[in-house]
């Protein structure tokens, strides 16, 4: 971007953590359970009711606060934020205020082949809120809302970056780093779309060079990673042309029209909320031991980028396909399996990715289902790239075998032996099959002794059709060839 | 009225023991009983009579096949309408839950059915334990079974009354501030909070978290060691609830004597507002403790001077949060509006009577961004200093004595300016600050037979001593009696 401003992002991402049940109650946490169904006394505030954490909660907010790189904190305090709103049943959120649970951190990230870091400078547990559904299309002006409280009490944290992000892109590359790193370490499946992941982000632009920040504008209402690289951008630009006219930034929050593609103002700095915060009486702090700790860093996973690297290193891997085979640890760990039956070896490794970024891919898009859902394992995949190796079946059969292993979820051996996919590698079967054509196709063969030697591709082709494809490429070739090149025409 | 109804809750369980009387015959006088003098005490909201009953025959039939759930199976006990009670109404004495019926028992609660506890009924209060007389109640004030025409303090009003009254033998209250201890001394029953973290808070509902605690009005030193062997204990379900000690062998030990104790009396609760029957009575207490071989010493507390203001500090922040989730949203009052804020706004300003407001605005206010560190956290300081200046003192002493409120219960309508009320617990509000157990018990009466409270502190978690010498002071005035 060529402009005379230097663009600050910094961002704000609450994340759901994946525990079986709540952080405050036992209460269970599945997504799209029938509403207020997962509920109890506790997280509905019921008079009396008191708060226990969920020790699983805290090791997850632990184990991700490593991930991030961030000092974990050996006392942190909850706090109580206040505010009234339908769907908070205790009209404040226990959250955590002055003294986080992880403190800095740094995350790694690549862009255009480029890498990057990013400041954490806190990250913090809290409670999730229940949700509303309103008749109308908000609170205002609805004639009546429910509200669902399944949610309410489900663990969060709240990750808030340093202003270190330089453009709307590195934003998206750093949110999909994080979430990335997060899925790596199972303590969150960073769902945008069901709201297991959402993000704020802060932005303000001042001319390259000027040392103190200007106003910010707060983002809100961002439901994609491409929505928040284009709120972004929209920002960069109303900004720009904002101090282009010498004009001033209010320091405000604004909401993202994702259908006019526009931010829109939704209060000013003077309007903000007092949420009084104080520390949260029905919990004591919360202590964390070293050996806490360390024990959850023994049983951490290798990040992505540290995979990345790796793999690019041991198999000499593109940093696209790196990109690609890390982007999802499912299909990282699948990789890196498959080769332990394939064998490991630079060309095998460019085989798997080939097969994984092109098939695999191809399938999981076209079925509408996620890689961990995938029927195929590693081992017949080891066992399907064999057997084309070992010229069982040639390439294009591969393809077809495949598909019906992804669909069924068979042994690559078991559809072979079933649909009879097994290479004709026998000269006298394919010199048969061979004679035939020519015989039939006189004219052809003709042509080709005249020097059209693009023909040849055609009596490939009839060989492939009449053998449902199953003849050997390399020896259909060399017969088809020595058949063409004798001097009657015959084999 | 029959003498029995007279009797402690132990002397009840060697009679139910023995088989003098069942508890339905029991559970029969006692509602017999209120039935008679409630029109004139108001001291229940909720009576649960044909529960009572029922659950009276079953305890009946629990002792008869020689499997009583405890030695207090079949003994009434009223409760604090506070205290969550699964399927009958909890309405903390306000319009606010008027009608609202819980889905689930206290700990507290719990633990006394566990016990085979007859629940007798839930008693008035000061809307949600704010106050000092109970009038605050939104329902009507209890009247003083000593003098219908004085307050029966507060804000566990209807539990101290009912005991004193003899409706039950005991009854459970809540201590935030002084709320067992004050009505406790103007009824001139019994009154013990416990040391914070000691009973279970689930279920409690909350006015202030950190400073709230169980407590409960009994006829006897013994009785009160009974209960806190009963419901006290740690609970998974409260992060502030503690594992206490070996406390099974409690209720005999508090037999000891005061010999070898050192009692220090603390200097700055005999000052000006200080009515002088209750400092003199006070006083002779003291002197008797004296004589019956306790070490007496004076002891100066210069924050007990400033106890009041950082009390009503902490206390109201906690509660402006605590009270916020009646907003008519799930249950409780719903004062319908054009939208959600006119709604909040409307269910709030009709729902909550005038001291509950006026504390949820003193709570909000301190809280408020430019006042907290002002107000909030400078009365945290105070308060931690206050708990070191207490261990300081308790290297030097057992037990510490106050009188429990400065004066006798007041008139219906005597205290106009909430400042005047807030005095009442002057005395009180500072063992809630730190935490530790104290008692009231009655130590005389003033010229128009009113009943004098006197407060024994003691160190945390050591209600053993505390119930010591207070059984000790409680033989030594029975004594007096007597003669």
């Amino acid at each position: 971007m060529s402009s005379k401003y230097e663009v600050i992002i910094g961002l704000e991402i609450h994340v759901e953590l994946l525990t079986k049940s709540k952080i405050f109650c036992g209460c269970k946490t599945d997504f799209g359970a029938s509403p207020n169904s997962q509920c109890c006394p506790i997280c509905l505030g019921l008079p009396g009711t008191l708060p226990v954490l969920n020790a699983k909660a805290v090791e997850y907010a632990i184990r991700a606060g490593l991930g991030l790189n961030c000092e974990i904190a050996e006392y942190s305090v909850f706090d109580r934020k206040n505010y009234f709103y339908p769907d908070l049943a205790k009209a404040y959120q226990t959250s955590q205020s002055d003294y986080p649970i992880c403190g800095k951190g740094r995350v790694y990230y690549d862009l255009d082949q480029e890498r990057y870091s990013c400041g954490i400078t806190r990250a913090h547990l809290e409670e999730e809120a229940g949700k509303l559904v309103h008749s109308g299309d908000s609170i205002i002006g609805s004639s009546y809302s429910l509200v669902d409280y399944n949610r309410a009490g489900i663990p969060l944290i709240e990750i808030v970056t340093e202003p270190d992000l330089r453009s709307p892109q590195q934003a998206k590359a750093f949110l999909e780093q994080l979430k990335n790193i997060l899925q790596y370490l199972e303590v969150s499946d960073c769902r945008m779309e069901e709201g297991s992941l959402r993000c704020d982000a802060n932005i303000s632009l001042r001319p390259f060079g000027e040392q103190d920040f200007r106003p910010k504008v707060e983002i809100k209402n961002l439901n994609s990673f491409r929505a928040v690289e284009r709120a972004l951008e929209y920002e960069v630009q109303r900004q720009t042309a904002i101090y282009d006219q010498n004009e001033r930034v209010i320091q405000e929050t604004r909401t993202w029209d994702e259908n006019r593609g526009v931010t829109v103002s939704m209060r000013s700095k003077e309007e903000a909320e007092d949420y009084r915060y104080f520390p949260e009486p029905d919990l004591v702090p919360l202590i964390i031991s070293t050996e806490w700790i360390e024990e959850v860093k023994k049983d951490m996973p290798e990040l992505p980028l540290a995979k990345k690297d790796r793999l690019i290193e041991q198999y000499a891997l593109s940093d696209y396909d790196a990109n690609l085979i890390v982007s999802d640890k499912n299909i990282a760990a699948f990789f890196e399996e498959t080769l332990t039956i394939y064998g490991e070896s630079v060309e095998k490794a460019k085989t798997v990715t080939n097969w994984l970024t092109g098939e695999f891919f191809r399938l999981l898009n076209s079925e509408g289902i996620e890689s961990k859902d995938s029927k195929v394992t590693p081992k017949a995949l080891g066992d399907l790239l064999k057997a084309v190796d070992e010229q069982v079946i040639n390439g294009k059969i591969a393809k077809e075998v495949f598909e019906e292993m992804f669909l069924t979820g068979k042994d690559p051996s078991q559809i072979i032996e079933e649909r009879g996919l097994q290479q004709i590698s026998d000269p006298a079967q394919l010199l048969a099959v061979i004679e035939r054509i020519l015989e039939s196709n006189q004219k052809n063969v003709e042509e080709y002794k005249a020097g059209k030697e693009k023909i040849f591709g055609f009596f490939v082709g009839q060989v492939m059709k009449e053998t449902k494809g199953k003849a050997n490429p390399a020896l259909v070739n060399q017969l088809l060839k020595q058949a063409l090149d004798s001097t009657d025409g015959r084999a | 009225m029959d003498k029995i109804l007279t009797n402690t809750a132990t002397e009840l369980s060697k009679k139910l023991e023995s088989g003098e009387i069942t508890s339905v015959q029991l559970v029969a006088k006692y509602l017999e009983h209120i039935e008679e003098i409630e029109p004139t005490i108001k001291a229940f909201i909720t009576i649960t009579k044909e529960q009572a009953l029922r659950d009276a025959q079953a305890s009946d039939q629990r002792r008869k096949e020689g499997k009583p759930l405890s030695k207090w199976d079949g003994i009434p006990i009223a409760l604090k309408d506070n205290l969550s009670t699964k399927g009958v109404k909890t309405t903390c004495g306000s319009l606010m839950l008027e009608n609202y019926i819980p889905p689930y028992d206290a700990t507290v609660v719990e633990r006394l059915k566990n016990n085979g506890l007859i629940i007798l009924g839930k008693t008035n209060m000061d809307e949600f334990a704010m106050g000092s007389s109970t009038e605050s109640s939104a329902f009507y004030p209890t009247r003083n079974p000593k003098n219908i025409s004085k307050v029966p303090g507060g804000s566990s009003g209807g539990s101290a009354a009912c005991v004193a009254a003899y409706e039950v033998p005991w009854a459970l209250g809540t201590d935030t501030g002084g709320s067992v201890r004050g009505p406790a001394s103007f009824c001139g029953v019994i009154g013990l909070k416990p040391t914070y973290g000691s009973v279970s808070r689930y279920g409690v509902v909350s006015y202030a978290s950190s400073l709230d605690q169980v407590g409960w009005f009994t006829r006897s030193v013994g009785d009160a060691a009974a209960l806190f062997q009963l419901i006290s204990g740690y609970d998974p379900k409260d992060s502030t609830s503690v594992k206490v000690e070996d406390i099974s062998s409690l209720e005999s030990s508090v037999t000891g004597g005061v010999e070898g104790l050192t009692i220090g009396v603390i200097k700055e609760c005999f000052g000006e507002e200080l009515n002088p029957q209750v400092c003199r009575s006070v006083r002779a207490s003291v002197e008797k403790l004296k004589e019956a071989g306790a070490n007496i010493v004076e002891i100066s507390l210069p924050f007990a001077d400033i106890a009041i203001e950082t009390y009503y500090i902490i206390s109201t922040a906690e509660a402006s949060s605590n009270l916020a989730r009646f907003d008519g949203v799930r249950y409780g009052l719903r004062v319908p509006a054009e939208d959600v804020v006119s709604m909040f706004t409307k269910t709030r300003s009709q729902g909550f009577g005038e001291e509950v407001k006026r504390r949820i605005i003193l709570g909000t206010h301190v809280l408020s961004a430019g006042n907290y560190d002002k107000y909030y956290r400078k009365a945290q300081k105070i308060r931690t200093a206050m708990k070191k200046e207490f261990t300081k003192v308790f290297e030097q002493v057992d037990l510490l004595i106050t009188p429990t409120t400065p004066t006798t219960a007041f008139g219906f309508g005597e205290k106009q300016d909430p400042l005047h009320m807030y005095i009442t617990d002057i005395y009180t509000v500072i063992v809630n600050l730190i935490g530790a157990p104290a008692i009231s018990l009655p130590c005389g009466l003033d010229k128009e037979s009113m009943p004098i409270g006197l407060q024994i502190i003691g160190k945390h978690f050591d209600e053993k001593t505390l119930l010591q010498a207070a059984h000790t002071l409680e033989n030594l005035l029975d004594q007096e009696v007597e003669m």
